[in-house]
């Protein structure tokens, strides 16, 4: 076998004492809920044999080992569990959603490049000099901002004050779907992208202080093309790999960011499903986030590797 | 480390003044809120609605009449209380795991690892969400959802300073004149790596913050009639169009006072990086 695919295959070999972590933890999901959680759920003006029945279809009269064993079944055979409210399997709901979900999630991952490389690669080429000052600054500002509320000065300025984007929804054409994704994925790009910054920087000032940098501005190469053909392209490793690191968060943010802009993905069903208190979609939801994040992760793993042949595949 | 050294470095680190400007002039006004916010944060008053700034109103007024600079004031005193509460059980728990780990390594080390890589693997926003949803929404919501899942970045950041720290001569020279393990832990290790965690501490309350105001704003936070910004902005969302300071006002606030944390925290890393 080639070493790449060996090492792809041990990579996810890796993952899987996490993912069963992962499962474990949203099976005690339904633990944490306070009292009885059937009636919990249902309201205290539930009647008993509707709470009788729900914890039958909770599995909660089973002992504890059993209930995670048709948990874990369930999953190996691709059921997630049944929703309360819809009376649908989670996965069927989940299905209709997680293609915009993951829409977004890949425009805000090519807005925070698009917005994190250039600061970065200007702030290290100016080390301790004004725009290194200023991309300081701004990544501090940046730290502290709400990107949701981020989003409503976003929809305020560009939807409503100039009318360049919808306010909100998705649209039916793919171009509809397109613009209606630009805002929100600025948005969610927005909370990630100071820590970026900061990282990518400190990262690039390690490339510009290396030797074929030196060797390169010798050959009297012109600064602007050392700094985009030599730094920025050693320095793209670093950021798949941050931004595999990084995903986790940026994946969280759209939760909310969706709520603001109004568009039916994984996080809007999932706080629907909070309203509604409908655990099992809560639960399916939260377990299909986590299972891509670990995904996601070895894929960025996978890829640095290819990137970089300095990476060792041990 | 000594201390002359580290206080003469912190008269010089730009960062850190401004940040502790920022920050106490904000933490003096919100827990002064009873003295210079001039009404109830939730005195309504349906015949005054909607009110631009005045000088009976300097922020204006809501949807309900209620006075908006006053709300915001006791709106900073909820959020940072709940903020700077809900970081202290997750520092706690993770240096203490942190330290154990990196000092033992072994079996512990295996476990705490993996659960560390457990609850890393979900969105934080996912995580904090659901566990409020299934513990009950509110402060103590709050409280248990970080407990949950905040305390890994300290663990890391403790066991990585802990794994250099036992290499280092001095530890060795503990060792050597006999100590025991609790002794060279407390006396000699936890002094040099608690100061990483302490210094993630002031970012991490910066995502605290966020967090509760994002659950605020979600309707799962701060429950009603406390006033918090995240609830504000929501409130303030469906009048976008025709009163924005309603939700403008709250977020700036929030970025301020980020930005004032986070200044504190990038200055206190610089002074107490090791020269």
């Amino acid at each position: 076998m080639r070493t790449g695919t060996r090492y792809a295959l041990r990579r996810i070999a890796m993952s899987l004492p996490v993912i069963f972590g992962v499962v474990v933890l949203t099976f005690l999901l339904l633990r944490l809920v306070p009292g009885n959680p059937a009636q919990t759920l249902l309201g205290i003006h539930a009647s008993p044999s509707a709470v009788a029945a729900l914890q039958r279809q909770l599995g909660l009269d089973e002992p504890i080992y059993r209930q995670f064993w048709h948990y874990f079944d369930g999953l190996l055979h691709g059921y997630t569990g049944m929703s309360i409210y819809y009376q649908v399997s989670t996965s069927s709901l989940i299905g209709e959603r997680i293609g915009l979900t993951a829409a977004l999630v890949g425009v805000s991952a090519l807005f925070t490049v698009v917005i994190t490389v250039p600061i970065a690669a200007f702030a290290a080429a100016r080390k301790n000099r004004a725009p290194d000052h200023a991309a300081r600054v701004v990544s501090l500002v940046g730290l502290g901002l709400p990107s949701f509320w981020f989003g409503i000065v976003l929809i305020l300025i560009f939807s409503v004050k100039l009318g360049w984007f919808p306010v909100g929804g998705w649209g039916t054409t793919p171009l509809q779907h397109l613009r209606a994704l630009v805002l929100p994925g600025i948005t969610a790009a927005i909370g990630i992208c100071p820590v970026l910054i900061r990282s990518l920087r400190a990262g690039m000032l390690e490339v510009i202080e290396s030797d074929f940098v030196a060797v390169a501005r010798a050959k009297g190469i012109r600064g602007s093309r050392v700094l985009f053909v030599h730094v920025v392209r050693n320095a793209l490793i670093p950021t798949v790999t941050l931004l595999g690191i990084n995903i986790a968060y940026l994946i969280g943010g759209t939760v909310v960011i969706e709520q603001v802009f109004d568009l039916n993905g994984l996080g809007n069903l999932m706080l629907t499903s909070i309203d509604n208190r409908d655990f099992p979609v809560v639960q399916g939801v939260t377990l299909v986030y986590a299972i891509a994040v670990v995904a996601i992760n070895v894929l960025t793993d996978l890829v640095s590797v290819r990137l970089d042949p300095r990476v060792h595949l041990e | 480390m000594r201390a002359g050294g580290v206080i003469s470095r912190a008269k010089h680190s730009p960062a850190l003044i401004a940040g502790t400007v920022i920050t106490s002039v904000l933490v003096a006004m919100f827990l002064l809120a009873p003295v210079i916010a001039r009404y109830s944060p939730d005195q309504q008053n349906l015949l005054a609605t909607f009110q631009g700034p005045s000088a009976a109103h300097w922020l204006g007024t809501d949807d309900l009449g209620r006075d908006v600079w006053s709300r915001l004031l006791y709106a900073g005193r909820t959020d940072i209380e709940v903020g700077v509460g809900a970081v202290i059980i997750p520092f706690l728990l993770g240096s203490l795991l942190g330290t154990v780990s990196g000092y033992f390594g072994g079996w512990v080390d295996a476990v705490v690892m993996r659960v560390v890589d457990i609850v890393l693997a979900f969105p934080f926003y996912v995580l904090i969400i659901a566990l409020v949803f299934v513990v009950g929404e509110g402060t103590r919501g709050i409280f248990i959802a970080f407990a949950i899942t905040d305390w890994v970045v300290y663990a890391r950041i403790v066991r990585a300073a802990t794994l250099v720290a036992r290499e280092q001569d001095w530890v060795a020279a503990a060792y050597g004149g006999g100590l025991k393990h609790s002794r060279v832990l407390f006396r000699h290790i936890l002094p040099n790596t608690i100061t990483q965690a302490i210094v993630y501490v002031m970012s991490d309350i910066v995502l605290v913050i966020l967090a509760v105001v994002t659950l605020g704003y979600l309707g799962l936070g701060i429950q009603p009639p406390s006033p918090d910004w995240g609830s504000m902005i929501d409130s303030g969302q469906s009048f976008i169009t025709t009163h924005p300071w309603l939700s403008t006002v709250p977020g700036i606030t929030v970025v301020v006072t980020g930005l004032g944390l986070s200044l504190v925290g990038d200055g206190l890393a610089d002074v107490l990086r090791p020269q």
